[in-house]
């Protein structure tokens, strides 16, 4: 790896201005993507700025029906938790099949929606369930987070803090796996929220996670797999690569909503 | 440079290294213990695993400097003197064939019995072969690993 600086934040402040003394500085949380990016010289940060120790970043709270996740929590944390697997079950078992258990001990909630990987679990979830991703200057919906494939509506000094997702009437995940990397190679989420039925889709989508409007429109009319049947997914915009074209991804997304609204 | 300042396999070891200084590269070339191998160097193959205050974490994919105060366990500091259950299982089962994932596999191995057990949850065969999926074994001799994990699982 390049030469960087390392520094521990003790709160939010300090991790701006630490950041802010870099030409190209990053956060680092768990590492699971940033410290392999960095060893593949992909990324050369002169500063990086871990900010798990800082006060209240890490745990699970309920604030009545809404969950709340600090950013720091692992994906282990999250799997574990009496309070998610109360609230919103399917994000628990999501957590729970990330990566292998050494990615799920180190890797966090935050770190995986700042990154926005197209295959990552979390955007699905967080944009089917209709989530707020608090930062340190603002809320977001989820909506206007994930703006496309790696990007977000993140300001450059701008910290993740925590998560609030509502608590769903039912919810479930199903993603077929690409066996060596164990990232999505089509994920599927689905939420039924006061708004209707919710589905967003990882792994897919040449610009990152989407919703699908004729899968929320036929679960929002029938919340069952049989619903799924007459739904038309077109391949329009969806990615290819050696393990899947877009014509087989397209099915996949059929499968996996089917599965996911099953359970 | 930084110093750091933490406990390998119970003794406090203390450093100056430089800040992109891997746990994997300060165990091996600065504390010499070559029991944690680096395989694939993507964090893919889990052969580099330790324990960071008592949990399975790659080594190859974790900063030194971040673990300032931290224990770290290796393969050599698994057991004092006499072998740890685990590492008798893989002797008895014949877990290993070339023996380079061995390290990781073992590492890992402890890791899941132990959250297993602290959770009070049956560690199935099926649930070690999916608990398993981060170590990867090259020449394939999984069944046996497997063996050895169950087997191990029944002692600890």
């Amino acid at each position: 790896m390049y030469p960087t600086k390392y520094h521990k934040a003790a709160s939010v402040d300090d991790a701006i201005a630490a950041l802010a003394g870099g030409e190209d500085g990053k956060f680092l949380a768990g590492g699971m993507t940033l410290i392999a990016t960095m060893k593949q010289h992909l990324a050369a940060p002169d500063v990086l700025v871990d900010i798990r120790a800082i006060d209240g970043m890490k745990g699970v709270t309920a604030d009545g029906d809404t969950l709340v996740i600090g950013a720091a929590t692992t994906h282990a944390e999250v799997a574990a938790s009496d309070t998610v697997l109360g609230l919103c079950p399917a994000l628990a078992c999501l957590a729970a099949g990330i990566g292998d258990p050494m990615v799920r001990q180190a890797g966090t909630i935050g770190g995986s929606i700042a990154n926005n990987d197209p295959a990552a679990d979390y955007p699905a979830a967080l944009l089917a369930l209709g989530a707020t991703i608090v930062t340190n200057a603002r809320e977001i919906a989820a909506d206007e987070f994930f703006e496309g494939l790696f990007t977000t509506a993140l300001e450059e000094n701008e910290i993740i803090t925590a998560v609030r997702i509502p608590k769903p009437a039912a919810a479930g995940y199903a993603k077929f796996r690409q066996p060596a990397s164990l990232f999505a190679l089509v994920g599927v989420f689905v939420a039924q929220t006061a708004d209707g039925a919710r589905v967003a889709i990882t792994g897919a989508g040449e610009d990152g996670v989407f919703r699908h409007d004729g899968l929320e429109a036929a679960l929002s009319a029938n919340w069952s797999a049989d619903a799924v049947d007459g739904v038309e997914v077109s391949s329009d915009g969806l990615m290819t690569d050696i393990h899947a074209d877009p014509a087989y991804r397209a099915n996949l997304i059929k499968v996996m909503a089917k599965r996911a609204v099953a359970g | 440079m930084t110093n750091i300042t933490l406990t390998v396999n119970g003794k406090s070891v203390s450093r100056d290294i430089p800040d992109e200084t891997l746990l994997s590269e300060f165990l091996r070339e600065h504390l010499r213990l070559t029991g944690t191998h680096v395989g694939c160097d993507t964090s893919q193959c889990g052969a580099c695993v330790v324990h960071v205050d008592g949990k399975a974490a790659k080594s190859c994919t974790t900063l030194a400097v971040a673990l300032d105060g931290a224990q770290v366990t290796t393969i050599e500091g698994l057991a004092n003197g006499d072998l740890h259950p685990m590492q008798e299982a893989f002797t008895e089962h014949h877990g290993l064939q070339c023996g380079f994932c061995t390290p990781g596999m073992i590492m890992a191995s402890v890791d899941i019995v132990n959250r297993y057990k602290a959770e009070g949850r049956t560690l199935t065969e099926k649930a070690i072969r999916h608990e398993l999926e981060g170590n990867i074994c090259r020449c394939t001799g999984y069944h046996n690993i497997v063996k050895a994990v169950e087997s191990a699982a029944a002692k600890m």
